[in-house]
């Protein structure tokens, strides 16, 4: 059986645990500021440096953060949780045990929603969101590529030591890599709907790691795992899962046993690497923060985060695509872009039009968008403006066409569709009449051309309709034309 | 003026408020008296004699200005457990030997903003460790009573300085005693408030959820200006409580009328020899003279204090002390990889008392013994708390013993666990969270003394309830004054 | 409750502390003697008792996400036992 054919013989099982760093002003126990970068060890002062005496306090924004996004993915919120300490010994981790949640984190539960290049929705259960802090930065050198192996010496920031982290670990419910980035686009789209993170892989704000194992389709037990590291983009992701399934499928073909071991990804060789070294059992001595008290989160602050939540990213996908009848395309484009997103809901609440709302906003709003720098939500047409012109082409009042200069015009402020049309009488002609006369005007200019229509060349009718459309200055209504030249030329 | 440096708190206070003398003035008669006693007591580890006269000149400029400053002018010694910014701040540790303390701890903060002088850094057991300052790496404190004795611990540098009057308040840490017991070693007053009345932040942490700063004072009223200055919730400790402090010093009683003072069945004080049982039934008999109804409490788990204790303060301690790798401040030895600079830094840096301490708390909290160790010790714990909750139906205060035995000569207590019997009764009441004091009530002289050591009553308060026990301590006090009996024999004291 | 042993070795492993032979040998003692008296509480009778992490009732101790000012960078590199340049200097870490 060759490799494709293996494949099929079996499912992949894939769980995904991921750090995200929590948008917020201050680091997570202390008022140093929380944003990327900057001139090492600038952004730090006792506490997060774990000098002698300092303590954590927490900061309350992380916290509502972490129950918020709970929230947003229907996980439970219990009465109680805590702080605790996970101690082991790592030079970028200032006090040499990290404050995280053990056994009581703040939301259990809930689940992410994804939906596929095919529109179809699929969720993965979550098992826990906790909250707990970032460590430090460590640069190895010495070993002429940045690697910890082979470096004689590490330098260390502590600019990021203490910024708040989420981990949101999923149950191993995804099948595919393709699942598995899905699910993570989803969970980055809420993340940043919720305004919780910037959740940006490239500077380290959503990390992940992911535990693999196959099993015989039909199969109820799990196989041996392997926990993936080091994927630096979601590309890198399904790359490194696809890896990995490819990998486990061979040995096991091959007869051999999967060991359960950490792995990481080499971007370049495309391929996993065991990680393995001479591993002493992590005993972490777990034991709550005598620092830190408990936390209660009250059921009244619960109700109240709960209804500031913003729509949910698969929920608007559903709207758009089933209830809208919006390409996968669009809907998508339209959600992953927040601001445009709530533009094009403004302007369809309004003009009750989506089809329309949709082909100008990802259309010529978008191209002036791109153009000219400048956000569709922040340009000069409002979403009354555009609902308004949006009227004015349904109700037939202007063609397809003048709308579409009208945009540019109204990007430029030239003012409401409505008052423009007015100034510069741009209505669209629907009087039989009016449009008679310059059909009239033109054939008389065009007698050879009728000849040729006459004679089978029926082409020729764009021609003749286009000629009149430019007599009107383009305010005849176009199926009106095409019919009476059609009636007149018969 | 001659400034007399046996003047208490409230009365170097009053005067320099009252511009009958300067800040400035007492300073420099502390500092000039500390230089001449130190060879004999060595209460400091650090001198701070130019900060302490710029602090002594802004005080005075305050003062002329108009403040009012409940501790103007008052010498303190800090335990060098607390950081004080730009000060050498050691914990009696070879790992932090040199190490430079870049802020300043909330309570000592608010001793200087009261108006206090900080004297020096007083010596103390390793990390807080110990109760007898014989685990310092840095440095011998001498009992002033008897220098051939130790001043206790762990708070003992800043208990013999208040002693030998090098400074009129002493600010100590209390973890299982370390406040109370030297405070009795020492002829002092020494007062733990309940947990979280006085911010830990900047207190270096022994247990995060025992330790407890307090005054070591040689009056009842002077311990109760430096609780008054320093307790408040503080936003920089999350443990810290945020509920109004009432004001003790300004609300001291002269009797007892009406309090039910609780003697504990469990805490015999026959075991403690015939002099100091014989001077604690006097204690309690003076209680009831002072017009307190004496009752009979029962604390039965009480007895399981020490083993509760010392599981969870060295399971925190473990966990507290693990930030001492030598990275980014204190001691380092250079290793082969940062593993290798870990552990012989580690081994360099702690003394063999903190080594057993880290060790022992590592095992409670290690994986298949953590349940067995660490969650047993926090269920005795709140069966240890619920017995105060039950004896405190029936009594306002607890009277009993501040330590097992007056002080000792040096190298007396080798085995550490004879070291740890020391705190067999003020332990439970820290485990519990409760205030306490130790207030002098009388002097033995054992076998082999050159002369009296005192010895220390405690009393202890339901939580919260500092007021009350600063009240009661003061009318016992005023009505005993065993204090005033003997001073210590150094160069410079006059009586 | 558990015997009175304690690994000590792997309990300094833990701890990142070297131990020499005659430390190794003093404190299995030690700690083994301290293990016998702690083993005391074997007797309580805790079944239905709720653990207490911390004495005082207090919840939710939280703050504002106000930005307070960060330690001078002088400050903090002056007493790092290696730094280099703006950073920190650890000798080479092995993973683990």
């Amino acid at each position: 059986m060759n490799q494709a054919e293996a494949l099929t013989q079996y499912e992949a099982v894939i769980g995904v645990e991921c750090h995200v760093e929590l948008k917020t002003e201050t680091k997570m126990f202390c008022g140093c500021r929380n944003e990327f970068g900057g001139e090492p060890n600038t952004k730090t002062c006792p506490v997060c440096l774990g000098m002698p005496g300092a303590l954590p306090v927490p900061n309350e924004k992380a916290l509502a953060h972490i129950v918020r996004t709970g929230l947003a993915f229907g996980a439970e919120i219990p009465l109680f949780s805590k702080f605790d300490r996970k101690n082991y010994f790592y030079p970028d981790m200032p006090k040499d045990y990290q404050i995280s949640q053990y056994d009581m984190p703040l939301t259990l539960g809930g689940e992410v929603t994804y939906w596929l290049e095919d529109g179809s929705l699929k969720s993965c259960r979550l098992t826990r969101i906790h909250l707990e802090e970032d460590t430090g930065k460590s640069t190895h050198a010495g070993s002429g590529d940045g690697r910890i192996a082979g470096s004689s010496y590490s330098l260390l920031d502590f600019n990021r030591a203490g910024v708040p982290l989420m981990e949101c670990v999923s149950e191993p419910e995804l099948h595919s890599a393709r699942d598995a980035v899905a699910y993570l686009e989803s969970l980055r789209r809420t993340l940043l709907a919720l305004g919780v993170s910037d959740v940006k892989m490239e500077e380290g704000s959503l990390r992940c790691d992911a535990n693999v194992s196959i099993r015989p389709i039909g199969s109820e037990t799990l196989g041996t795992k392997t926990e993936i590291k080091n994927m630096n983009s979601f590309r890198s992701v399904e790359r490194a899962i696809e890896s990995e399934i490819e990998r486990q499928t061979a040995l096991l073909e091959s007869g051999e046993r999967i060991v359960q071991e950490t792995r990481g990804w080499d971007e370049l060789k495309g391929a996993t690497h065991s990680m393995r070294s001479k591993e002493e059992a992590h005993d972490y001595r777990y034991f709550p923060d005598p620092d830190l008290v408990p936390l209660e989160i009250s059921r009244d602050l619960v109700d109240a985060l709960r209804s500031g939540l913003p729509p949910m990213p698969w929920r608007r996908f559903e709207r758009y695509t089933k209830e809208y009848g919006l390409p996968v395309t669009a809907a998508t484009q339209l959600i992953d872009n927040l601001s445009l997103g709530e533009y094009f809901d403004d302007v369809v609440a309004r003009s009750k039009n989506p089809q329309q709302s949709s082909n100008f906003v990802l259309g010529e709003l978008s191209r002036l968008a791109n153009d000219t720098g400048v956000a569709v939500a922040d340009s000069k047409v409002g979403a009354d403006d555009l609902a308004e012109l949006i009227e004015l082409v349904d109700g037939k009042k202007i063609n397809s066409k003048i709308a579409k200069d009208l945009i540019g015009r109204m990007w430029d402020g030239a003012g409401s569709p409505k008052t423009i049309v007015e100034r510069e009488g741009l209505a669209q002609t629907s009087d039989p009449a009016a449009i008679e006369r310059f059909v009239d005007e033109v054939l008389a200019a065009n007698e050879k051309v009728i000849a040729d229509y006459r004679a089978g060349k029926t082409n020729v009718l764009g021609f003749l309709v286009g000629q009149v459309m430019k007599a009107s200055r383009g305010k005849a209504d176009p199926a009106l034309v095409n019919e009476l030249v059609q009636k007149k030329l018969a | 003026m001659e400034v007399s440096i046996a003047r208490s708190a409230a009365e170097i206070a009053r005067d320099v408020n009252a511009r009958n003398c300067s800040a400035a003035e007492v300073t420099a008669a502390t500092l000039a008296h500390a230089e001449a006693v130190e060879g004999e007591v060595g209460s400091y580890l650090t001198l701070l004699r130019d900060l302490a006269e710029s602090h002594a000149r802004h005080v005075d400029e305050r003062v002329r200005n108009g403040a009012h400053l409940p501790l103007a002018g008052v010498p303190i010694a800090v335990k060098d457990n607390m950081c004080l910014d730009g000060t050498r701040t050691t914990c009696g540790s070879k790992i932090l030997e040199n190490w430079i303390a870049p802020y300043t701890a909330t309570a000592v903060a608010r001793m200087l903003g009261a108006g206090a002088v900080p004297i020096g850094k007083a010596n103390c057991d390793e990390f807080a460790m110990g109760s007898s300052c014989e685990n310092s790496a840095l440095g011998i404190t001498r009992n002033p009573y008897d220098l051939t004795r130790v001043p206790g611990g762990s708070s003992g540098g800043s208990a013999a300085a208040v002693a030998a009057y090098e400074a009129a308040i002493g600010l100590g840490s209390d973890t299982g005693g370390s406040i109370r017991e030297p405070g009795a070693f020492c002829n002092l007053v020494g007062f733990k408030p309940t947990y979280g009345r006085i911010s830990r932040y900047g207190l270096i942490a022994f247990a995060s959820s025992l330790d407890q700063i307090g005054p070591l004072t040689r009056t009842v009223q002077d311990a109760a200006l430096a609780y008054d200055a320093m307790a408040g919730y503080d936003v920089m400790d999350a443990t810290s409580i945020d509920r109004p402090v009432e004001p003790a010093a300004s609300s001291l009683r002269e009797d007892l009328s009406g309090l039910r003072i609780g003697l504990v069945r469990e805490f015999d004080t026959k075991a403690l020899g015939e002099e100091s049982d014989a001077l604690y039934r006097k204690a309690y008999r003076d209680l009831q003279r002072l017009g307190a109804e004496l009752v009979e409490v029962s604390l039965p788990t009480a007895d399981y204090g020490l083993a509760t204790y010392y599981l969870i303060a060295p399971a925190e301690c473990s966990s507290n002390l693990a930030r001492f790798d030598g990275v980014r401040y204190g001691l380092r030895v250079e290793g082969d990889d940062v593993r290798s600079m870990y552990d012989k830094t580690r081994a360099a840096g702690f003394g063999p008392e903190v080594k057993r301490r880290i060790l022992i708390g590592t095992h409670a909290l290690s994986s298949g013994y953590y349940d067995a160790y660490y969650v047993r010790a926090q269920k005795a714990r709140t069966l240890i708390a619920r017995d105060f909750e039950n004896a405190f139906a029936s009594c306002d205060l607890i009277a009993c013993p501040a330590a097992s035995c007056p002080a000792f000569e040096f190298n007396a207590k080798s085995d550490p666990y004879s070291m740890y019997l020391m705190d067999y009764y003020t332990i439970p009441m820290s485990l519990a969270g409760l205030p306490a004091l130790s207030v002098p009530c009388g002097w033995v002289t054992p076998t082999g003394a050159s002369g009296p050591l005192p010895i220390g009553l405690q009393l202890a308060a339901p939580l919260f309830a500092e007021r009350l026990l600063l009240g009661a301590a003061h009318a016992y006090e005023r009505a005993t004054n065993h204090a005033r009996a003997h001073q210590p024999e150094l160069a410079g004291i006059r009586a | 409750m558990t015997p009175d042993t304690i690994d000590i070795r792997y309990v300094a492993q833990l701890a990142r502390i070297a131990l020499t032979d005659a430390e190794i040998e003093r404190f299995s003692k030690e700690l083994a003697d301290l293990l016998g008296h702690v083993n005391a509480l074997a007797e309580l009778d805790t079944a239905s008792v709720a653990a207490t992490a911390q004495v005082v009732e207090s919840r939710n101790v939280a703050r504002e996400d106000i930005v307070r000012p960060c330690l001078d960078r002088e400050v903090v590199l002056e007493g790092a036992p290696q730094r280099q340049g703006a950073f920190f200097r650890v000798p080479r870490i092995i993973a683990e």
